[in-house]
């Protein structure tokens, strides 16, 4: 086992330590789990179904049923692309289409390197930069295939 | 369920409701649904989510009636009440089951014909019923197949393209199984039923039991392989104790399905991954076929006529103690009452014995001496009313996984499970206690436990002082348990033991569970004698849901000892010492018997090593894998003069054998098995046996009248149990033609008793009708890790293997769900050592060594090991220890110190 994963079980027990072991604190000891890992990692949910004696399936359908949980770690960059109408019309499906290809990843996964993570959203409300997308808080606007690869330059494969 | 109501509930049902369906008026029972009610007056309300066995849910919205004043309405969430009217038919109730129903089939792939549940879909049913519209349903239909087919378990395939979502597999393994592998995952139109993080159900916490296969309405969860039967024959399974009511389907003469009984007393249509899927070893190629007889290093066929002729001729030789044979907890009572009748008379020595001996024998001999009986007190329905169950040294979901669904029930309905075991097992899971206590320490955590409840005054008096005896000298000697004492031989907190002791003695009725923890030891006597005395301390007797249930492990191993196959009892527990038992049975048996007790299994060891014994009779028995220091065994063995193995497989024992006579399996043959309640049971032959294999009491009686005892002829199950009735008061009242539903748990002594659920109502079975008290010491393994030999082996069982796997390792799933030795071993240990997980290691004891494989887990605590004893290729029992217990002879296989090698390139 190596060191990382050792301080992660260490922090995650720290954290457990904070929350009775009953089934009605699921949700919330889900949400303090990925506040503090970024994402739900597979060993930590099954340590959350043991700690609070939760079947384990149980734990995953919870987790999948919300939008608001990951199974995947962040990228240091996360980009989220902009699926609303301004965007759509003004060729939001090409934008995605050519982050998926600079990264090599799909919606909702992480690059093998953690550079770059990528999902899609419904609005940005920057519809007057149509399309768009944003990289952590920084929104990218007017955008075509080529300004993507030249956005995401070294990050791509 | 439908399972057992007792008799608290039975009093409060209240008269039947009246109500009106569709203008007819029937009669339902107050408490059941009106879904529940209809079906019950056979009135269709089409339905998918609704199971029986399960709670309602209400999702699929397809029972949608009109009931008057409440308008539409699901009729299985609705209890039925008095005056009720309904409707199930009108045009909105129609509009709402065609819109679902044809949603439903939208997303189904729509491949009926080549589905295995064609014709038994519930879907199918439902839709013909409602009726569809097939251009609405053109519209909606989603033909593609948006999963992949999980065929990763075994046994049965998982295809989420034909599931509708009902629930019943989640709720099933909920609800019934207690395991949940399975669960709703995301929302919506992507929802889909999946075990935890969408993987393949091999990979998860499924126990792969089926029970989820049989209830699924469609064509979701099916079984790999799936025959309908020509017929079926009900019999009872041949793997453990619980002996659950089984149906086996038959084509021509082979097997090819089994199901659970629904009726059963026992199981209720339960059923675990052995006992529903492990009978493909009964059509095996490896199943003897004919006789074989040694002729230097290899075996001949021989015919039935030499070969018995080379086993009498053999016997004559070796008449009287020179001879011992060993009988079998998966003989039939009949079989093992004519074989120790035969060793008895034929041979003239109480040299019988069988496996019970390496398990149970402690409970026979311990709780003979406290309570009279040495089987359970109580009965397996009883587990799901307990206020609270204290299960010690017994992996129950394992070894007994039927009966462990009662104790997972009792604890949902608010029971405390305390759990004692060196194990992290998976009853902890459910345990509202959990104590890991060193192995070996159970009397001293036990007794630890007896003082708390004496010194807090929790104990029930007014019982102690009218049913029990030997209390005063008793209490003086707990006085050497003093908590620093208890904490240092036990490893368990003293807060946890006072708290476990408080909880068994005030959540009452409780009952005990214990098996092999307890027996296997060097001290396994003692073990069963202090259970015997907390449950004392408290009353825990003659009521239901409490006493001492030793689970028993094989299906008739309760039968086998209540036949006599022991060297001290005759059938019936009569001790053969005692002059007027022993006249009884030279009167009917009309010969002159021993009255000297004959060798225990682990003593036979010992006098073939001396000479003393130089011939024996195996039957169904595989103790070179069973026996504990397994090298010393083998040596006895091949220092006898003649030895004769009756079994279905040429097991290890048998290819040691002089003779090896091909015996008929259990599907194979009638008669009765008594399982670990008491319960004596019909089993009924389903299929011929094999090649020229015959049943083992045909053999018995064959060798017996070679010998010259005519006596033998008879081997018609009805008619020797008629013997048997007339001779062992407990099965007095036993006959054949009382046993067709369920059975009788004894004692019956006459033809008009009901049966014995609960033992020692009034009184104890002793001779003076009271319980004794009997004071206990602590005493230490027989061995113990030191700097040689640093870790502490315990010996464990696995779910998908049954003993020496002679039968579940010819079962190709059963071998794939589980494929090896498996050392289980603390991760800080592993580490110390540089073990990996999957790593192939070498253990060595003082006695033995075998070659099997790092597991890494935290079920152990550090400096413990444990591995199973159910693969040849890793003898376990090579490493055991034959430390014995004084009393009943059972040698100390859960406890042996060990040193764990790393091979050089860490593989075999």
């Amino acid at each position: 086992m190596n060191q990382a994963t050792e301080i992660t079980e260490m922090q995650l027990e720290e954290l457990l330590s904070n929350f009775p072991p009953e089934q009605q604190e699921l949700i919330p000891v889900l949400q303090a789990v990925q506040a503090q890992l970024g994402y739900l990692p597979e060993p930590a949910m099954k340590r959350v179904a043991e700690y609070l004696r939760v079947p384990e399936s149980a734990v995953y359908g919870v987790a999948t049923f919300y939008a608001q949980f990951r199974f995947q770690p962040r990228g240091r960059k996360h980009i989220m692309v902009c699926r609303g109408t301004s965007c759509y019309v003004q060729g939001a499906t090409e934008i995605l289409r050519a982050i998926q290809q600079h990264l090599g990843i799909e919606e909702g996964q992480t690059t093998p390197d953690f550079e770059y993570s990528l999902e899609t959203v419904a609005c940005i409300g920057a519809c007057g930069l149509a399309p768009c997308i944003m990289i952590d808080q920084a929104v990218a606007g007017k955008l075509t295939p080529e300004k993507i690869r030249e956005i995401l330059g070294r990050g791509g494969r | 369920m439908g399972i057992a109501v007792s008799a608290e509930q039975a009093d409060t049902f209240a008269p039947p409701v009246r109500l009106h369906i569709d203008g007819t008026e029937i009669s339902a029972t107050d408490g059941t649904t009106v879904l529940e009610a209809a079906l019950a007056q056979g009135i269709y309300i089409p339905h998918l989510c609704h199971h029986p066995d399960l709670k309602p849910v209400g999702v699929c919205r397809l029972c949608m009636v009109e009931i008057e004043g409440r308008g539409l309405t699901l009729a299985c969430m609705t209890p039925v009440a008095d005056g009720m009217r309904i409707r199930t038919e009108s045009p909105e109730i129609r509009l709402v089951r065609q819109m679902v129903v044809e949603l439903l089939i939208a997303n189904h792939y729509p491949d009926c014909l080549a589905c295995s549940k064609n014709q038994l879909c519930q879907l199918q049913q439902v839709a013909s019923y409602v009726g569809i519209d097939t251009q609405r349903l053109a519209r909606l239909r989603r033909p593609e197949r948006r999963f992949a087919v999980d065929r990763s378990n075994p046994f049965f395939d998982y295809d989420p393209n034909q599931c509708i979502l009902c629930g019943i597999c989640v709720r099933t393994c909920d609800e019934i199984v207690g395991v949940h592998a399975l669960d709703y995952a995301f929302r919506g139109f992507a929802t889909v039923v999946v075990p935890f993080e969408g993987r393949p159900i091999a990979q998860s916490a499924c126990v792969s039991c089926g029970e989820c296969v049989v209830r699924c309405p469609v064509g979701a969860l099916v079984p790999k392989h799936f025959e309908v039967p020509a017929r079926e024959v009900k019999t009872v399974c041949p793997y453990c104790g619980v002996g659950c009511t089984v149906y086996m389907g038959v084509r021509g003469n082979r097997i090819a399905s089994c199901r659970a009984d629904r009726e059963s007393p026992v199981n209720h249509g339960r059923l675990c991954v052995k006992g529903r899927f492990g009978y493909q070893f009964v059509n095996h190629p490896d199943r003897l076929k004919k006789p074989l007889v040694r002729q230097g290093e290899r075996f001949v066929e021989y015919s039935w006529e030499e070969a018995l002729e080379r086993v009498a001729e053999g016997f004559r030789r070796y008449r009287g103690d020179q001879i011992a044979v060993l009988a079998s907890a998966k003989l039939t009572n009949e079989e093992n009452y004519l074989l120790q009748k035969f060793a008895r008379v034929c041979l003239g020595t109480n040299n019988i014995d069988h496996c019970a001996r390496l398990c149970h024998a402690p409970s026979v001999a311990g709780l003979a001496q406290t309570l009279g009986s040495g089987a359970m007190t109580n009965s397996i329905a009883e587990i799901r009313h307990a206020a609270c169950i204290f299960a010690i040294g017994t992996n129950t979901t394992v070894a007994h996984p039927v009966l462990a669904q009662e104790v997972i029930y009792a604890v949902r309905s608010g029971a405390e499970l305390i759990v004692a075991n060196p194990k992290e097992i998976e009853l902890c899971r459910y345990a509202t206690q959990f104590l890991q206590h060193r192995p070996g320490s159970d009397v001293a955590l036990l007794t630890g436990m007896t003082r708390v409840i004496v010194e807090e005054n929790l104990m029930d008096t007014g019982f102690i002082e009218s049913r029990c005896e030997n209390f005063d000298a008793f209490r003086q000697a707990l006085s050497k348990f003093t908590p620093e004492k208890v904490v240092s031989w036990t490893g368990v907190p003293w807060e946890k033991i006072v708290l476990a002791a408080r909880t068994y003695a005030m959540r009452k009725p409780g009952m005990i569970l214990y098996a092999m923890g307890i027996t296997q030891h060097s001290h396994g006597t003692d073990n069963v004698l202090a259970i015997s005395n907390l449950a004392l301390l408290t009353g825990n007797f003659g009521k239901s849901s409490s006493g001492v249930n030793p689970l028993r492990g094989q299906n008739n191993v309760q039968g086998a000892c209540d036949m006599g196959a022991l060297p001290n009892v005759l059938p019936g527990y009569q001790r053969v010492d005692q002059p007027a038992a022993l006249e009884k049975f030279q009167k009917a048996w009309g010969c002159e018997l021993s009255s000297r007790p004959g060798l225990t299994h682990t003593e036979m060891t010992a006098a073939a090593h001396r000479g003393d014994l130089r011939a024996m009779y195996i039957v169904g028995e595989n103790p070179l894998i069973s026996e504990a220091d397994a090298n010393h065994l083998q040596e006895a063995l091949q220092k006898l003069e003649f030895l004769v193995v009756q079994d279905i497989f040429l097991t290890e024992t048998a290819e040691l054998a002089d003779v090896v006579l091909p015996a008929a399996c259990v599907f194979e043959k009638d008669g009765t098995v008594t399982n670990t309640e008491r319960r004596i049971q019909r089993i009924r032959k389903a299929v011929l046996p094999p090649g020229e294999a015959q049943p083992d009491g045909w053999i018995i009686s064959q060798i017996a009248q070679r010998l010259g005892y005519p006596g033998f002829a008879e081997t018609q199950p009805s008619k020797l149990m008629e013997e048997i009735a007339s001779l062992v008061p407990i099965y007095g009242g036993v006959r054949y033609e009382r046993l067709e539903n369920g059975g009788l748990q004894w004692p019956c002594p006459e033809v008009q008793h009901p049966g014995t659920p609960i033992l020692h109502r009034e009184r104890f079975a002793t001779a003076t009708g009271k319980a004794r008290f009997v004071p206990v010491d602590y005493a230490p393994p027989a061995e113990w890790s030191d700097e040689q030999y640093p870790w502490v082996l315990t010996t464990d069982r696995s779910l998908f293997h049954y003993h020496t796997s002679t039968m579940t390792g010819r079962v190709e799933g059963l071998k794939l769900l589980h494929d090896r030795e498996w050392i289980r071993i603390h991760p800080r240990d592993a580490s110390k050592i540089g073990v990996k997980h999957g790593e192939c290691i070498r253990l060595v004891s003082r006695r033995g060594e075998m070659m099997a494989y790092a597991y890494l887990s935290k079920e152990c605590l550090p400096g413990v090991i444990s591995a199973t004893f159910h693969f040849p290729e890793s003898p376990t029992n090579r490493l055991t220890h034959c430390a014995i217990d004084p009393v009943a002879k059972t040698p100390e296989t859960k406890v042996c110190a060990v040193r764990i090698e790393k091979l050089p390139d860490g593989t075999l």
